[in-house]
């Protein structure tokens, strides 16, 4: 369980830093419409409020001028131009950084924060020191900023705290202490409304202060001493000096608090263990209190913030609903399996409930597995943030446009689709895209663009990176190939297998390796990732146009289509997306090929078969090519084989069960699942069954060598 | 029955002078026994799904109320012949790093309560698995009962197959 507030703190940063990033895309499309802006604006104080709570001065004193060059492009001061925005973006990357750094250690790029630090200062003038911030005054030291010599001012303050507020554990003894610390304090208790003590209610809030307080510090520093009390209590500050100055603050002020207001509650509970009050209050009874204005009303402030409301829910409890959800699919197949076989006259009556039964199981796993799925649109996201570090480290202008990205795919896909995302949209900045100058001199916009779109395709989910660069180099691609000794000198490709021979390993056709790509772990890596996550990746080209890679992946990685098949009397699942035909053998369809090789012929091609009995070590090498049923698999190679199998039973959804912990990787087995008479079966992997099988081995490598020789 | 006996883990109950339970069963004819404190349940035999590619004594794993769980043969694991499993077998789940794992037994024969003072050592013998898998060993009923050491016995096939 994460209870720590520190770390609902990081879970809050990373919404708020996707918060600020979509807000950040919206402007960069041009689009500056202030509340917008006031949206990235709030994101960024947030983090600096939450950083200030637990003492992260880098990422304050960042976020602090971050924001404050927001602010100005808030209040107007400042014009939204391509260089500013670019800083923008830039900026909000290095505050992602410094969030992670916070979280997890390691290092600041001190030089990069520098320079961007010095990015910002420019855009700010003089106005800079008035609406100075200090994020909390609890934290002790927290922003080193340049204060102006503000002559003393004297404040008066009216603090009445609301009875909520001692029920979110916040002691008016420590935000004295905090404004102490700001000046001269003086306190005095205000216990009017004291009544006597038969008319006294135990969770009421009876006492106010007055306080006067004397400080250089501006108002806003008094104001962020009750940021967290900010809707818990009844708060008037009055100054006596300066008018102008206070209104510009208080109206900034206002705007920032608009935001700090909602994000107090998870906050509160912070620094202060506030000791057991007698007047604390329980917080689930509010009742409804008059507020001077000065309160802002508490009730406006959740709605401002998102869409719909949401739940926080550890994923293990999600995970631990949905294995649940599988055991009730089995479950009803068993059941429905015994029912069968009772001896009863008529089931008609039990066999119509059995299928609502089914119904209402599949409706709760759809919805369960929807629990689990998520938009792809952080992941794209953050894609944004690669395309923009890539460009600007190859000098190369490129944008990406996203597409369909409220697309919703498994969490877990998510995760993982992360990875091969950066690596191909690297590839695609780095070798795809020209360079402007040579963009411009074929009549191309200087701007690359990068279109990365995600839709749902017939029970997957079909994520596209489309770019309009060079294309494949074919001649380059295969003269690499040579080289490296991947395929003979004489071989004859088609474009499509010279694409495809960008995901052999160990293929790399940058020139010099530089920061991106070009480490020899390429696109097989990709590959491998996909393949991992049940998915398929291709690549199609045109010269001069640009390449597009397409990634099909399952929707789910809990559930799956797959068909039930008897292998040497234990049955087994192979996975429905890898079987392209079924058939069932006969004797004059084998052909022997050299010792210990068959062939099958399929309408006059011949693929090799692969005895899966044999590849799992279930049967002994020598015994007899069963005259069973094959299914025809393709490879990721394109290669393919026919798998001999003694039957095949069903095809039906199955619940993927991981053998991670049970036992180690076994080759040939990608995990199991239970069947409908209680019984595990494992789920086959073909690729790997394929590559554990020898003879199959050398049949792929021989057929492949011949038939890139004759095509 | 010895209700009184404590039922507690760790090595505090073999200080106490408190009485311990073990369970006692059967393995290729030998006695051998547990911490009752460490079984799950026990359960009949029933055909497992064979993991290809397995050693021996890895029989394959077993749909335990929805959970995936290996089952180890005792007995090919100490070295002894293979059990040829039948419907008279049991399967004794213990929790081995809380994960649930199955062992083949021949039989299971009583519960038997022991003080701590009573185990011995094990003697020295030539078989390195022997010293590995037996912690201590028992005399009751004029018989011997091996106390089998759980980690070793699970620890090491685990790492084998992956």
């Amino acid at each position: 369980m994460s209870g720590s507030i520190q770390d609902t703190f990081f879970e809050e940063c990373q919404e708020l830093l996707e918060a600020m990033d979509e807000g950040l895309t919206v402007i960069e499309g041009g689009d500056h419409d202030p509340e917008t802006v006031n949206a990235v604006f709030r994101a960024v104080h947030s983090i600096k409020g939450g950083a200030g709570a637990f003492g992260l001065d880098d990422l304050v004193a960042f976020a602090h001028k971050f924001e404050t060059v927001f602010d100005e492009v808030r209040s107007n001061k400042l014009q939204l131009d391509v260089k500013l925005i670019q800083l923008l973006l830039r900026c909000s990357d290095h505050l992602a950084d410094l969030v992670s750094v916070a979280r997890d250690g390691g290092g600041v790029d001190q030089e990069h924060n520098d320079v961007l630090i010095a990015g910002l200062e420019e855009y700010l003038g003089e106005e800079e020191e008035e609406l100075t911030f200090e994020p909390m005054g609890l934290g002790g030291p927290s922003v080193p900023l340049p204060l102006m010599d503000e002559a003393e001012k004297t404040y008066e303050i009216r603090f009445h705290p609301l009875k909520e507020m001692f029920g979110t554990g916040n002691e008016p003894f420590f935000l004295f202490q905090a404004l102490s610390e700001l000046g001269p304090l003086k306190v005095v208790l205000d216990e009017t409304e004291l009544p006597g003590f038969d008319a006294m209610e135990m969770d009421e809030s009876y006492l106010a202060w007055n306080l006067t307080l004397t400080t250089s510090e501006p108002k806003s520093s008094v104001e962020a001493v009750f940021e967290f009390v900010e809707g818990l209590c009844e708060l008037s500050i009055a100054s006596d000096k300066d008018a102008e100055e206070e209104a510009a603050a208080l109206a900034a002020l206002n705007a920032a608090f608009g935001m700090t207001g909602d994000n107090a509650e998870p906050e509160t509970p912070d620094p202060f263990d506030a000791p057991a009050s007698a007047e604390v209050a329980p917080v689930a009874t509010p009742e409804p209190t008059e507020k001077v204005e000065a309160a802002k009303p508490e009730s406006n402030k959740p709605e401002q913030r998102g869409p719909k409301p949401t739940l926080r829910v550890d994923l293990e409890r999600v995970d631990r609903l949905i294995n649940a959800v599988g055991e009730l699919i089995i479950n009803h197949s068993m059941l429905a399996q015994q029912i069968a076989n009772l001896d009863v006259a008529d089931l008609r009556d039990v066999e119509t409930e059995l299928e609502g039964f089914k119904n209402l199981a599949r409706d709760i796993q759809e919805g369960v597995m929807s629990i689990r799925a998520q938009p792809v649109k952080p992941l794209f996201q953050r894609m944004a943030r690669i395309v923009r570090e890539a460009s600007a480290a190859t000098d190369k202008s490129a944008k990406l446009v996203t597409e369909g990205e409220n697309t919703e795919v498994d969490k877990t896909v998510i995760e993982r689709l992360s990875d091969p995302l950066t690596h191909i949209l690297r590839n695609a900045v780095d070798h795809g895209v020209e360079k402007p100058d040579d963009r411009e001199a074929i009549g191309k916009n200087r701007v690359g663009s990068i279109r990365l779109s995600a839709s749902h395709r017939s029970g997957s989910v079909c994520i596209e990176i489309k770019d309009d660069g060079a294309g494949v180099n074919r001649p380059r691609v295969k003269q690499i190939a040579i080289e490296k000794g991947l395929i003979p000198d004489n071989a004859e490709l088609t474009d499509a297998e010279i694409d495809n021979l960008l995901f052999l390993p160990g293929f790399s056709t940058a020139k010099e390796v530089s920061n991106l790509s070009g480490r020899g772990v390429g696109m097989d890596v990709v590959k491998n990732a996909v393949t991992a996550l049940g998915g398929r990746i291709n690549i199609s080209s045109t010269p001069g146009k640009g390449s597009t890679f397409t990634i099909i992946l399952p929707l789910t990685l809990a559930v799956m289509d797959g068909m039930v098949v008897s292998v040497a009397d234990q049955t087994m699942v192979v996975p429905i997306t890898s079987i392209i035909e079924t058939m069932r053998g006969s004797d004059d369809m084998i052909n022997s090929l050299g010792a210990d090789g068959t062939l099958l012929s399929i309408r006059g091609n011949f693929v090799p078969i692969c005895d899966v009995a044999k590849a799992l070590g279930l049967r002994k090498p020598n015994g007899d090519q069963p005259p069973g049923v094959y299914l025809l698999v393709e490879t990721e190679t394109g290669a393919r084989s026919a798998l001999a199998v003694d039957d095949i039973h069903d095809q039906r959804q199955v619940v993927i069960k991981s053998l991670d912990g049970v036992c180690g990787n076994i080759p040939g087995v990608a995990a199991a699942t239970i069947l409908g008479d209680g019984k595990i079966a494992m789920i086959l992997d073909p690729e790997s069954i394929l590559a554990a099988s020898p003879t199959s081995a050398t049949f792929d490598t021989e057929r492949r060598m011949s038939n890139a020789i004759a095509s | 029955m010895q209700s009184q006996a404590e039922v507690k883990i760790g090595d505090q109950e073999v200080k106490h002078a408190q009485q311990s339970e073990f369970v006692s069963f059967t393995v290729a004819g030998q006695a051998f026994c547990l911490k009752i404190t460490q079984i799950r349940e026990i359960r009949r035999w029933s055909p497992v799904t064979i993991l290809p590619h397995a050693p021996v004594d890895v029989l394959g794993v077993m749909n335990l109320r929805g959970a995936v769980i290996p089952i180890y043969d005792l007995s090919a694991r100490f070295g002894l012949e293979q059990t040829e499993a039948s419907e008279r077998n049991v399967v004794i789940v213990v929790a081995v790093n809380n994960k649930p794992v199955g062992l083949l037994a021949e039989s299971v024969s009583e519960i038997i309560s022991i003080n701590p003072e009573e185990i011995q050592d094990t003697p020295q013998v030539d078989s390195r698995h022997t010293m590995e898998y037996i912690q201590g060993i028992i005399s009751h009923d004029e018989t011997m009962v091996r106390i089998i050491n759980l980690d070793a016995v699970i620890s090491v096939p685990e790492q084998g197959l992956s």
